[in-house]
């Protein structure tokens, strides 16, 4: 009797890398879904743009490299980069601005490097960077949120923005669009205006932005939904929020009128969403316990400084890119001691 | 001293699976009828390999010694039956490479006719320890909770490592396996017996027995026999199911508090681990005199009619214990020996029994489904949190897979049990112990080749050195043939028969010349 030889342990393995992509992206339903009700549809047509680009990307490239197709977009990472890429750009980016990041991301970023697992740097955020200095005025031109935006565009009209760079009759780029509210924040304290006169203008809401502030909300809840169902561990979004609360706390104890309270850097930008579901890619994060307090606080630190003192309104990007390459070196100082380890306590 | 709140610390990591142990738990099909050959691989334990003392066509008797230790790690074989040796030879063995190894084939006589045993000792108290480890050496026993470690040798922890605590394990935390459960709940006096011998030949000041909260009867059992024996410092702890909760480390840890250093061993931290059987077994070389022949197999698995547990006779083919359980079902799959988690698949079923044979779990396809392909690493460090020896597996398997053996070597790669709770854990579902096991056979390879490097330098070293010498020293011995000659030829002047026949030349030159002087006086005189 011949018996099939298999290698312990057996059983039917409890996850998988679908299951951990696919938990990743219904975490972000809800926070979607609030960037939807506030800016509108052009988030939407983004996620389906980025969505298509990454799936064909994927399968193009891994026909070139002659490996299988089929795995590898089964497995979502492609569509998790895709969601998180769209969802960070202005809901009414042009569409081949949306095409040209995706295909950086997938390309150069991911598979240049060899594929899934290999890639040092984050391909969404490498993306959005690539395209944040290629366009800077295009990427900086939000819309307002819903409660105050005096001309919301349809679906149809957001459609032709996006598709044809075109508006409708009576509006122009200028009258639909409006800074985001860190790049608004920083530029009043430029004109050296103080924080209690900038929050008189209704933009503002009870802790962050108006709008932005919910939509972080919603994105904390998926990112608790992660650390619930174990698909993150609550080191590095702890380490890197309480990195820049603590940085920016410190400021704001010492200056409260000309620096930000810290809740407003908390739920404004791409904070929330970077401590949760940016950061927290395994791939290009530190991986050991100790390293990713370390990653994740020097992510929160970086964001507050260039924030303050950068060059761009937001940072979490850049933040978690330079994170990025300190990554080896923090695991590699971070190793935890191992059981029976002849160490002091231990001789 | 005593170890308080025994049971009260934990262990990093681990995984919680279904333990399917219901299937066979508390169920005894019987002792297995012995078939007519009995093949009794010489190497069933960790160590040196047992040499025949037997020849072929010889008769030997049930319990008769028929291979016995050479080296101090090491155990004999005896015969499970009486018989004739019909072969040593080859022959197939359970082994995760599936090669052969020699074997003693025994032709089964029906007669089971014992041979002369040693008396039994129960007034072991009054002995010697060494003539107790003797007995335990004799008898054959090895760790039988599937490592087959040589017991005799576990116990000769030398006198400068005395024992606080001695554990046994019964927490038997692999899934499906039930053997250890049935032996404490049905044979628990038994058990005890064994620990008051080891107790006696550790000198250890306490026993904790560790036992996992899914076998309430087991814990039950043990309780009432430790009460009954009156034995003092002996505790029956309860500890949670978790595996690997029954690894020699980590139920250390649980019950002590204490860590098994890094490439050391319990005696280091004055702790002995033996396991349940093994203390059973203990007890029949004392206080019967009995070597160990046969064990308790869980048969198991829904590819199996009747699950439960066989005690069967060493030698004994496996598909012969099979048919014992009632044989396959349509949904056998996989013959797993050892449990589901650090067993290993046999391609065959006519392999024997050995004394580390726990488990023999015929797995359905849903039990043990054929592998998948693995996908890239994601690095998300699930395996790290699941390592019960506290590694980063994600970077051992980096660094494995990159054939770095210096890295891994780095990253403590043989502090690896080899639990397999990376590998169950991890959702691209590399089979990471498998890289563990290559890194290290790769290691071991390259420290033998360095090593017989390192050999052969010293060698030629130690030839040129020596032809050096030789060289030096006939060189020297030369010089001192030529100095010799040297110094005669400077002493040449003074040469005593040269000087001598000078001498003589000039004395008659000068009695000539008296002569001469003498006979021109006599001339001028006369």
């Amino acid at each position: 009797m011949k018996l099939p030889v298999h290698t312990s342990p057996y059983g039917s393995l409890p996850n998988n890398v679908t299951r951990v992509m696919g938990e990743v992206l219904l975490a972000l339903v809800p926070g979607i879904i609030a960037l939807v009700y506030y800016f509108g549809w052009g988030v939407l047509i983004n996620i389906g743009i980025a969505v298509t680009t990454a799936l064909a990307a994927e399968a193009g490239v891994l026909r070139l490299r002659k490996r299988p197709v089929r795995p590898a977009l089964t497995d979502l990472s492609a569509t998790v980069t895709a969601v998180l890429l769209a969802i960070a750009l202005p809901p009414l980016t042009p569409w081949w601005m949306t095409v040209l990041g995706v295909l950086f991301a997938i390309v150069m970023v991911k598979h240049l490097y060899g594929g899934l697992g290999y890639n040092p740097f984050n391909p969404a955020m490498a993306a959005y960077v690539l395209l944040l200095v290629s366009f800077p005025v295009a990427m900086t031109q939000w819309l307002p949120p819903v409660l105050l935006n005096e001309h919301p565009l349809s679906f149809v009209q957001t459609l032709s923005a996006i598709f044809g760079g075109g508006l409708p009759d009576h509006l122009t780029w200028d009258t639909i669009t409006s800074a985001t509210p860190l790049d608004a924040m920083r530029e009043q304290l430029k004109m050296n205006k103080t924080i209690s006169e900038i929050a008189q203008n209704p933009m503002w809401g009870d802790f962050g932005a108006r709008g932005w502030e919910w939509v972080g909300n919603w994105f904390l809840l998926g990112g608790l939904f992660l650390l619930w169902r174990k698909v993150i561990t609550w080191h590095i979004p702890f380490a890197m929020i309480a990195g820049l609360l603590l940085a920016s706390g410190l400021f704001w104890l010492f200056d409260p009128e000309s620096m930000p309270f810290p809740g407003f850097h908390l739920f404004s930008g791409g904070m929330i969403l970077g401590a949760f579901f940016i950061a927290t890619d395994p791939v290009t994060a530190a991986t050991t316990s100790k390293g990713r307090l370390v990653y994740g606080f020097l992510i929160g630190l970086t964001v507050f400084i260039i924030r303050t003192w950068g060059g761009y309104p937001d940072a979490v990007a850049f933040a978690v890119l330079l994170m990025n390459m300190a990554a080896p070196t923090i695991d590699y100082y971070t190793q935890p001691r191992v059981f029976g380890a002849r160490d002091k306590d231990n001789a | 001293m005593i170890t308080k709140n025994p049971g009260s610390w934990d262990f990093h990591g681990g995984i919680h699976r279904p333990d399917c142990k219901s299937m066979s738990a508390g169920k005894y099909l019987g002792k297995v009828p012995l078939p007519e050959t009995l093949v009794l691989p010489l190497q069933q334990h960790i160590g040196a390999m047992a040499e025949p003392t037997v020849k072929v066509g010889d008769q030997v008797l049930k319990g008769q010694t028929i291979a016995r230790v050479t080296e101090y790690i090491g155990a004999p074989i005896h015969a499970p039956t009486s018989g004739t040796v019909t072969a040593i030879e080859e022959h197939p063995v359970p082994h995760p490479s599936g090669l052969s190894a020699p074997c003693i084939v025994l032709q089964v006589d029906g007669k089971d006719t014992w041979d002369e045993l040693p008396e039994p000792l129960p007034y072991f108290d009054d002995m010697d320890p060494s003539l107790l480890r003797e007995r335990i050496r004799w008898a054959g026993i090895v760790g039988l909770g599937g490592a087959a470690f040589p017991t005799s040798v576990k116990v000769n922890h030398g006198p400068d490592r005395p024992i606080q605590t001695l554990v046994v394990n019964g927490a038997e935390c692999e899934p499906y396996i039930t053997c250890d459960d049935l032996l404490m709940r049905e044979q628990a006096d038994r058990v005890v017996e064994g620990i008051k011998v080891l107790l006696y030949v550790v000198d250890a000041e306490e026993c904790l027995i560790g036992i996992e909260d899914n076998k309430p009867e087991a814990i039950a059992a043990m309780r009432k026999a430790v009460a009954e024996s009156g034995l003092k410092d002996v505790q029956v702890v309860q500890v949670p199911t978790r595996y690997p909760m029954g690894g020699e480390k980590q139920l250390i840890k649980v019950l002590t508090g204490k860590e098994v250093p890094s490439n050391g061993i319990p005696s280091e931290i004055g702790v002995i681990c033996v396991n349940v059987a093994t203390a059973a077994a203990v007890t029949d070389a004392v206080m019967a005199g009995r070597p160990l022949l046969s064990r308790l197999v869980t048969v198991t698995g829904e590819g199996i009619s009747t699950p439960g547990n066989l005690e069967v006779p060493f030698g004994v083919a496996m598909s012969h214990v099979i048919e014992q359980a009632g044989g396959y079902t349509d949904k056998a799959y996989k013959l797993i020996l050892g449990g589901p988690m650090m067993g290993f698949t046999l391609g065959d079923d006519a392999l024997p029994v050995t004394k580390g044979s726990n488990c023999l779990l015929a797995a359905s396809r849903e039990e043990a489904p054929p592998p998948d392909k693995a996908r890239p690493c994601i690095r998300c460090g699930k395996c790290m949190d699941a390592c019960p020896a506290q590694l980063l597996p994600q970077q051992l398997y980096w660094y494995a897979r990159a054939r770095d053996f210096e890295k891994t070597q780095e990253y403590n790669l043989f502090d690896c049990i080899e639990c397999g709770c990376c590998s169950w854990v991890c959702p691209s579902h590399i089979p990471l112990v498998q890289y563990y096991r290559f890194a290290k056979t790769e290691t071991w390879a390259l420290e033998k080749e360095k090593r017989q490097a390192e050999d052969a330098r010293r060698r030629h070293e130690a030839r040129v050195e020596r032809l050096e010498r030789l060289e030096r020293e006939r060189k020297a011995r030369l010089r001192q043939k030529k100095e010799a000659l040297q110094k005669k030829t400077a002493a040449g002047g003074a040469d005593p028969k040269k000087a001598a026949v000078e001498a003589a030349v000039k004395r008659v030159a000068e009695k000539k010349a008296r002569q001469a002087e003498a006979e021109k006086s006599t001339e001028e005189s006369s």
